[in-house]
């Protein structure tokens, strides 16, 4: 019944081996490191606060004041406002201006991957579904997550209140952890369920209104992750089963491609693929780097 | 159709009617989930009318519109008097509340939470804590207050910052002894900002003066009623009597 890819030779042995026994553990498991390390930083400066009285960092991340001066604003939260008619105070424009702008140059999903909190607990449930081997039960279109934004933005619109803040996990996460707000955990817990056992990667890569929002912004990000060595890729399959968009490796990895930057902006640029990939075939670099734009076709390619 | 038509069909590997019968499906569900987003919060809504929102607080519904529940406000307060709501608390959840009888509002002269406010929820241009309308004051249960009991408690009027101007303290005859005066905490809704400390210090084991929203504790005179204007017009025929 327990049906493994049977044109993989590694199918019984440990994820990712090939790319630990490389590039050694923590060669494998770096920019996942870096990452929970960042996305706990920035939940740490956020709450020591309140707790210690250390206010590097006032509010959560629908709005927040750094050193008392730099606005900073989640740009869905300030489009829902404007959305409901009601034109905000200028610091909160401001503070979606200079979010928009940080995440137009680094990547608009590196906040999916870097900062949201939500990542850790959809990372989990990914995680768990690759150690029980769970089945994929049921397919939902990658593109859902950008008709929730339009209805997360429309809905402000008809209602007169910005509906979507009732349930919005991610500053429900913050919330919770710095105003004592425990009760909307059940959010979490639910998305946690639903990727587990119903989709997989349901929320972040399918549904999340914030996310596709970043990923619309980060159209425009000159860095990316590349596959600057895609001729040494071993078709081991690893990049695919821990990318959280493995439509985005497609287009890089695709015999014959002599493009090999991942533009597709669902790129969470989380650095997973680079981390489990033994033969090195990605790396972070920006679009401009042209010692990775001249790549030859591969050779396979070159006969069709 | 043979496979070569249905490729010509199609735009990125999607033809007509998998694209009608996808955008169908998605237009359902999102209709759904808006449904039930709207739902949801235009039905909690009422769960706590009883919550006082900050100093400056714009009308509920555009409060609820203009907050984007990051929690400064809560932050700025000196005094831990607001709270982020909780789900299950009632008020919409994330945006800020307090509970008078609990923690009142200190009114403090610099108003940090306004302040604080950068999505204009709170109105800035607030800049005299004593024209704030938190909430109004309303002496809910007479029966139970000492004062109309004949007592003299006065607590609600001497705490009340705005002490003989939002609170005042109106003789009245009591029957019951007939030769003592009952002393009635009268509250002036002009000038009540709903701060709560009246609420907060009341001695009974429940407060029988609360401080409510606005909306609740006031009523109002329809338009067409011409009795609005008594005092004046009852001064005026009694004029016009005396200088016959």
């Amino acid at each position: 019944m327990n049906i493994k890819h049977s044109n993989s030779p590694k199918s019984a042995t440990r994820f990712a081996n090939a790319a630990v026994n490389e590039l050694g553990w923590w060669g494998a498991h770096r920019f996942l490191i870096l990452r929970r390390i960042s996305q706990l930083s920035v939940l740490s400066l956020f709450a020591i606060g309140p707790f210690l009285g250390l206010w590097l960092l006032k509010g959560n991340l629908s709005t927040s004041l750094l050193l008392d001066t730099i606005p900073l604003s989640d740009p869905l939260v300030t489009l829902q406002v404007l959305m409901s008619g009601h034109w905000p105070e200028i610091s909160l424009l401001l503070g979606a201006v200079i979010i928009v702008g940080i995440y137009a140059l680094l990547g608009g999903r590196v906040f999916c991957s870097w900062v949201c909190p939500v990542n850790i607990v959809t990372d989990l449930a990914s995680w768990i579904r690759r150690k029980l081997s769970l089945p994929r039960t049921s397919e939902i279109p990658k593109n859902l997550r950008y008709y929730m934004l339009g209805l997360v933005l429309i809905l402000p619109i008809l209602t007169g209140v910005t509906v979507w803040e009732w349930l919005n996990p991610v500053p429900v996460v913050y919330r919770a952890i710095l105003f004592g707000a425990g009760s909307g955990l059940w959010v979490l817990a639910v998305i946690f369920l639903l990727d587990t056992f119903v989709v997989e990667r349901a929320w972040c890569s399918h549904l999340c209104p914030t996310g596709a929002l970043f990923s619309l912004i980060g159209k425009v990000s000159p860095i990316k992750i590349a596959a600057i060595r895609a001729e040494a890729c071993n078709n081991c399959m690893d990049c695919f089963t821990v990318c959280p968009e493995r439509q985005v490796l497609k287009p890089v990895l695709k015999k014959g491609s002599i493009q090999p930057f991942i533009l597709d902006s669902d790129c969470t640029l989380c650095g997973r693929c680079i981390d489990v990939c033994a033969p090195r075939v990605f790396q972070y670099t920006n679009r401009f780097n042209s010692n990775n734009s001249n790549r030859i076709p591969l050779k396979v390619e070159s006969k069709l | 159709m043979s496979k070569i038509n249905s490729k010509l069909a199609s735009v990125n590997g999607v033809n007509r009617r998998q694209f009608l019968a996808t955008t169908a499906k998605a237009s359902c569900v999102m209709g759904m989930v808006g449904l039930g987003l709207t739902t949801v919060s235009t039905q909690s809504r009422p769960l706590d009318p009883f919550a006082i929102r900050p100093p400056g607080a714009l009308p509920e519904d555009d409060f609820l519109s203009a907050c984007v529940r990051c929690g400064l406000c809560v932050e700025a307060c000196p005094y831990d008097t607001l709270k982020l709501a909780r789900w299950f608390d009632g008020a919409p959840t994330g945006t800020p509340y307090f509970t008078a009888r609990n923690i009142p509002c200190e009114m403090c002269d610099d108003i940090p939470c306004v302040k604080a406010c950068p999505s204009g929820s709170l109105d800035q241009k607030l800049d005299n804590i004593d024209d704030s309308k938190m909430g109004i004051a309303v002496l809910i249960d007479e029966k139970n207050c000492l004062n109309f009991r004949g007592l003299r408690c006065d607590v609600c009027y001497r705490v009340c910052p705005l002490i003989d101007k939002a609170i005042t303290l109106v003789l009245q005859r009591n029957e019951k002894s007939d030769h003592h005066a009952m002393f009635l905490p009268t509250i002036n809704p002009d000038l009540c900002t709903g701060c709560g400390k009246c609420e907060h210090a009341c001695v009974t084991e429940q407060a029988v003066i609360k401080v409510l929203p606005r909306h609740i504790a006031m009523g109002k005179a329809a338009a067409h009623d011409t009795y609005q204007h008594t005092e004046e017009t009852t001064l005026e025929m009694l004029n016009k009597g005396l200088s016959l």
